[in-house]
């Protein structure tokens, strides 16, 4: 007989409980846990006025208005704009649809680098977009906003998606027999029912481009104070074999991903209910 | 044939179809369609597009001489490599843990969907951090290493490790959703006429996730291929050595070999293209099986 654990109960006849039990904890304690709090153990190696100095220099300081900054912008552009993509997506009928459907997910499908490298050739001041620019784009933050627009985009579409397909049409309908336009059908009864799945895409846009790197540093031209984003001081600490340094800015950066990922299950949460009082 | 024939209006008489009342204005819908578009359009389908004009700009020689390289050829390796190891492994991992959330039911069961989630939501850099911090020189388990002559950091056991780290969540999360909704009825059903443990999950519980399985699978390996932040933090960039192919191109571009930087591009961006087929193809066959089944 299996012994009960009081922690973990579990009552099925399905066997295999304590072998995944134990191989997930296992594998999730090696390869992801035990890694990342030796990033925390690490800081404590500087004491607490070491770790706010690193923390808070000039250069680091403007790092993250810069990464955080910009990346609330392309988060706020991704949700406009990947709305109506989504709904285009879902409602309008056109030829090469399913063709944009399946474009949409390119972001996720090509390497950071490749989009990285793609952009900037394409941003730079003699490149096939930035010669028709009055403003420079490459090179200036301007930059990192357009790669992070660029790999922010199907989060937003992606989590939209599924809950326009469920919409159904019944809400609109009696919306529009009660006599509202349809602007005012948009507005009042379409957006509020979205609202919940377009801020957790917002949110997940947002959390991918503060963490992101690849993309970026070919764009960005890594200039100190005006375009150098937060991972980028973490590699260039490490470079400086200043590991506890590049450790301190990490936890920060972790510390602000925990709270992310947070505000994203409880905002997940509330979608899943939202759902669920429509079904 | 026994077919009811609906009333069709004649062929002159045909009107349009009066505006329905769930539809945008007409001048709306183009609008928005081509703001859609447009998006798409300089955002995506650009940037793709421009891989593969600048790779091939310097002409076909020049673009088989940059992938042909002994380094690009090498690249080409320790990233096939890093994906044949990350990727079984997490394979493993997300049916483990897919049968363990959607088949029992026990405490801390979000603690751990969380957990499972939380290498999406660190910075590809941090990844790459914790490895150095845990075996690099000045890391935790540094001094013993050298001792004994063992390098993971700025060596292939590094790149693999980080590899592996980036790429958990991508199986598990496919299979725990579909596997939540399938519950666990056939299982029950098989173990209560005799199938072993090990029976139940080939027969009858793997046929019923193959696709979303694949699906995973595919997610899972671009990553991998395509992983820089966290592999470029523990390469130490040695050529020849210890450089997979996007960290090869970084090295072509930023010493002005822009067309051998493209040149493998081109490479990972026809792996990303292939990707999305797959996944398209796959995608539409999990929702069939949905449907059917529903």
């Amino acid at each position: 007989m299996r012994r009960n654990n009081v922690l973990l109960r579990q009552h099925s006849v399905l066997p295999g409980f304590n072998l995944t039990l134990g191989l997930v904890l296992l594998y999730l304690g090696l390869v992801v846990l035990l890694p990342l709090s030796a990033a925390f153990l690490k800081t404590f190696t500087l004491d607490w006025k070491g770790f706010v100095d690193a923390v808070t220099a000039p250069r680091v300081l403007a790092s993250y208005k810069l990464s955080f900054g910009v990346a609330l912008i392309a988060a706020a552009v991704n949700a406009v704009f990947g709305l109506v993509l989504a709904w285009v997506l879902v409602r309008y009928e056109f030829p090469g649809r399913k063709l944009v459907d399946a474009i949409v997910d390119l972001p996720f499908a090509l390497p950071t680098a490749v989009a990285g490298i793609a952009l900037t050739a394409l941003y730079a001041e003699n490149g096939a977009i930035g010669r028709f620019l009055p403003f420079k784009v490459a090179f200036t933050p301007l930059g990192v906003f357009v790669a992070l627009v660029f790999i922010g985009l199907p989060f937003v579409v992606r989590t939209l998606q599924p809950v326009i397909e469920n919409l159904g049409h019944d809400l609109e309908e009696s919306s529009a027999l009660l006599g509202a336009q349809r602007w005012q059908t948009l507005t009042f009864v379409v957006l509020p029912a979205l609202l919940p799945a377009w801020i957790t895409g917002f949110a997940l846009a947002f959390a991918r481009a503060v963490g992101e790197y690849g993309s970026v540093i070919f764009i960005a031209g890594n200039m100190p104070m005006v375009s150098e984003i937060t991972p980028l001081m973490i590699v260039t600490k490490l470079e400086q074999y200043d590991y506890a340094g590049a450790t301190a800015i990490a936890v920060v950066m972790l510390l602000a991903s925990f709270v992310l990922l947070l505000l994203i299950n409880l905002l997940q949460a509330w979608m899943r209910r939202r759902q669920g009082q429509q079904a | 044939m026994n077919t009811i024939a609906l009333p069709l209006p004649e062929a002159g008489h045909r009107r349009a179809a009066p505006p329905r009342v769930t539809e945008e204005p007409r001048w709306l819908r183009w609008l928005l369609m081509a703001v859609a578009l447009g998006f798409v359009g300089l955002f995506l389908v650009v940037p793709l597009a421009s891989v593969f004009y600048e790779a091939l700009k310097k002409g076909w020689d020049v673009y088989v001489a940059a992938i042909t390289e002994p380094d690009a050829l090498s690249a080409l390796r320790l990233t096939l490599l890093a994906a044949a190891i990350a990727v079984p492994l997490n394979l493993v991992f997300g049916v483990a843990s897919a049968w363990l959330i959607a088949k029992f039911d026990f405490r801390g069961k979000q603690l751990l969907l969380t957990l499972i989630d939380l290498p999406f939501s660190v910075s590809p850099v941090i990844a790459g951090l914790i490895y150095v911090l845990m075996f690099g020189a000045q890391g935790w388990w540094g001094g013993w290493l050298r001792d004994h002559d063992v390098r993971i950091i700025f060596a292939v056991p590094g790149i693999v490790l980080a590899t592996v780290f980036v790429t958990v969540p991508f199986v598990a999360r496919e299979l725990i959703p579909l596997m939540q909704t399938q519950g666990v009825d056939q299982e029950e059903a098989a173990r209560v006429l005799g199938a072993s443990g090990w029976q139940t999950f080939w027969r009858v519980t793997l046929p019923n996730i193959r696709w979303a399985l694949l699906y995973g699978v595919i997610l899972c390996n671009a990553r991998a291929m395509g992983e820089f932040g966290a592999v470029s933090v523990v390469s130490g960039h040695v050529r020849g050595e210890t450089n997979t192919l996007p960290l090869h191109i970084e090295i072509a571009y930023n010493e002005y070999q822009f067309s051998a930087a493209f040149a493998v591009a081109s490479l990972l961006a026809l792996l990303a293209l292939v990707t999305l087929v797959l996944k398209h193809l796959v995608g539409s066959r999990i929702k069939k099986e949905l449907k059917e089944s529903a």
